[in-house]
């Protein structure tokens, strides 16, 4: 028995019993936990209660742990809702492993004094780099281009059509927070004149701005969507826009498929209503609307343009790294500040 | 349709009136000065090859078009190109030696487009000519689209977006994921025009710069490298930006392959002969190399089949440097080189022909 302590106590990250250590419940395991693997999320402050690992029905579970449950991990697939805040009254730390907090009742969790943590920015690079990737590739017709080589077309039919030059492209930018500042910052690389909209002007910034998506859209050749999903933002990108943004305009979003009204962006892109689209999101991902791809002038991207092993492993560490200041009495790496 | 040049002289001299001639319908013919107070160009073009810049040239060369000729274009040089000075070739029409004997005047060749593999440029050095390239309208355009390759490559985007259009996300959830391209070593082969155009993108985006060129440009902040082998070596990722000599061709063989590494991508916006195009593919797909994004082909519009079946290439038809845009500098260049050509003022663009015994990398 007492080499039996003796090893439990010198093995790796556990010196407390399990059950010693604050719980942090997750409902379902986020991405980055299945790609990266829980080995990585391994810590001496706080222990992981797998919901989905238990025979219990949900409610049950719950109402077993709801004492020793102080924190959340959750994700798009797992909303944290204030039905289920409810039955955890020790809960003061909700963690998500997205940028996006659309999944979070921020409110409820503002009220009950619960901090809540994203990603940060550990995902702006990447998603900078895609959502430029889609829109130079629609720009410049590089997907299409690779498809008609790959038929064989270039062969039998010749030249593919020319795409047009990036320099000089009025290129709106919704929503400036970390991927569209990053996006920004490439732009200007390529000689694109930057214009932007957001909740606030940004008084740092010399980019042009604009306090509504439909004048933005009147003054760009192309619309880059980098903000969140909210109420207010829902369905944002509407007939309006489109039609501000006018039949040479390009759209790509790499925010949430939610923000765009896509059976409208669908109808205007088989119509020529506007020039083309790079779309990383969809309203109701994996379904892709059938239309598009009959088009040659959209890009096509399963919801992955801030996923790159080396952002998921940022994210592994800044999940730890905010749980582990919390249960230490440490300021959060990287907290939600609005509700 | 335009008159053909040349004739216009010779119904002068018979008192013709061109303005009778049904064919003269163009409204600018009209205003012509008479042709001989224009400088004289010959426009180098192979039959085939149309080009607005005939029209655009028009109104302010006499301009020669041998193949718009019916005599064949050995006798029409020597009948009326003695003394040209001037000769524009049109996109990659061959211009040999052989030819350029027929034209014992001519001290200045403006190219359209960026490469000029396809001019005798051993025989240009060795008579003095100057030339000029495409370069300059065209680097940026480039630029963007070698950039675009390489996210492409890097973060799989046509690969992707070939699976969803397949039905394959609906199927399996997940894709393998690309790779971060911020942060990459880039190493940029040719710091030219539209390397360093690359280069400076490449920048915004995190990634560190390296290079390797004829010479080393001490005033550019990148990393030299005195060869491609030590150049793959150190870098993720290769960027030919070059053009395409003897000296280059293959350039990227086994042992720059290797060098390379699994991890390692290659973007082509040069020349398909820069690399050893039969190796390539067999390092591609035995993943070998990690990927490439390819502009050009060594025997265009033929690629090889096996590319086809591989998820780690991006094929692009020899587009790179074409937008309407570039397409429409590219005239205003021309006809500016040639002004300045013809007013001893100074050219953009030059193309300098490096001799075989100058070591080139």
């Amino acid at each position: 028995m007492a080499d039996q302590e003796e090893e439990q106590d010198n093995t790796g990250d556990q010196n407390h019993k399990p059950q010693d250590l604050p719980q942090v419940l997750v409902l379902k395991p986020p991405p980055v936990l299945s790609v990266i693997g829980e080995e990585s999320f391994l810590s001496n402050k706080y222990q992981f209660l797998k919901a989905w690992e238990s025979p219990l029905p949900l409610h049950q579970f719950l109402t077993a742990h709801a004492g020793s449950i102080q924190a959340i991990l959750c994700s798009g697939a797992a909303p944290v809702t204030d039905d289920l805040l409810r039955l955890l009254p020790s809960v003061r730390l909700v963690v998500t492993a997205s940028a996006g907090t659309n999944h979070i009742d921020l409110e409820a969790c503002h009220r009950r004094g619960i901090s809540v943590t994203n990603a940060g920015n550990v995902f702006s690079d990447d998603g900078a780099d895609a959502a430029v990737g889609l829109l130079i590739d629609v720009l410049r017709k590089i997907t299409a281009s690779d498809r008609y080589v790959r038929q064989g077309l270039w062969v039998s039919e010749g030249d593919y059509p020319l795409g047009s030059k990036l320099r000089g492209k009025r290129v709106g930018i919704v929503g400036l927070g970390g991927i569209g500042l990053e996006v920004a910052k490439r732009l200007e690389a390529f000689g694109c004149n930057v214009l932007y909209t957001s909740r606030k002007k940004k008084t740092f910034l010399s980019y042009p701005f604009y306090s509504g998506v439909c004048q933005l859209a009147a003054h760009s050749d192309a619309l880059i969507i980098c903000c969140a999903l909210t109420d207010q933002t829902r369905h944002m990108i509407d007939k309006d826009v489109f039609s501000a943004l006018g039949k040479e305009g390009v759209i790509v979003n790499v925010g949430r498929g939610a923000i765009v009204d896509e059976k409208e962006m669908v109808r205007c892109l088989v119509h020529g209503e506007i020039a083309g689209a790079g779309l990383d999101v969809f309203e109701n991902e994996p379904d892709v609307p059938k239309e598009l791809f009959e088009l040659d002038n959209v890009v096509l991207s399963p919801h992955r343009a801030v996923f790159t092993p080396e952002s998921f492993m940022a994210l592994c560490e800044l999940v730890v790294g905010n749980l582990e200041a919390f249960f230490s009495n440490k300021p959060v790496l990287s907290p939600v500040m609005d509700v | 349709m335009a008159m053909i040049p040349g004739t216009k002289n010779k119904m002068e001299r018979n008192n013709i009136n061109p303005q009778d001639l049904t064919m003269a319908s163009d409204a600018n013919q009209e205003c012509f000065p008479s042709n001989d107070d224009l400088p004289t160009v010959l426009l180098h073009r192979l039959p085939s090859f149309n080009s607005p810049l005939k029209e655009i040239l028009q109104p302010h060369f006499h301009l020669l078009d041998p193949a718009d000729s019916p005599e064949p274009a050995t006798s029409f040089l020597s009948s009326h190109a003695k003394s040209v000075r001037a000769l524009v070739c049109i996109y990659n029409t061959p211009l040999s030696a052989e030819t350029l004997s027929l034209l014992p005047s001519l001290e200045f060749i403006v190219a359209t487009s960026a490469g000029v593999d396809h001019i005798d440029l051993e025989e240009c050095r060795g008579r003095g000519i100057i030339m000029t390239n495409a370069s300059k309208a065209f680097a940026e355009d480039a630029a963007d689209y070698a950039v675009a390759l390489l996210i492409d490559v890097c973060r799989r985007i046509s690969t992707a977006d070939r699976y969803v259009r397949a039905g394959l996300w609906q199927v399996n959830r997940d894709y393998p994921l690309g790779f971060k391209l911020g942060r990459k070593r880039v190493g940029i082969v040719g710091l030219g025009r539209i390397g360093f155009e690359v280069g400076k993108r490449l920048e915004a985006f995190g990634c560190s710069i390296a290079y390797n060129s004829r010479q080393k440009k001490p005033s550019i902040p990148f990393s030299y490298h005195a060869n491609v082998v030590d150049l793959a070596e150190d870098n993720d990722a290769l960027i030919l930006c070059c053009p395409l000599t003897e000296q280059t061709h293959h350039i990227i063989n086994r042992q720059v392959l290797e060098a390379l590494g699994k991890e390692g991508v290659i973007i082509n916006v040069g020349r398909g002969g820069l690399i050893d195009e039969e190796l390539l593919v067999k390092f591609l797909s035995r993943g070998d190399i990690a990927g490439a994004g390819l502009d050009v082909f060594e025997n265009e519009p033929d690629v090889p089949r096996e590319v086809f079946e591989l998820d780690n290439v991006v094929l692009s038809p020899h587009r790179a440097i074409f937008t309407p845009e570039s397409l429409e500098a590219l005239n205003e260049l021309v006809f500016t080189n040639l002004k300045a050509f013809f007013s001893n003022k100074p050219l953009q663009s030059v193309f300098k022909i490096e001799g075989k015994d100058y070591p080139v990398m």
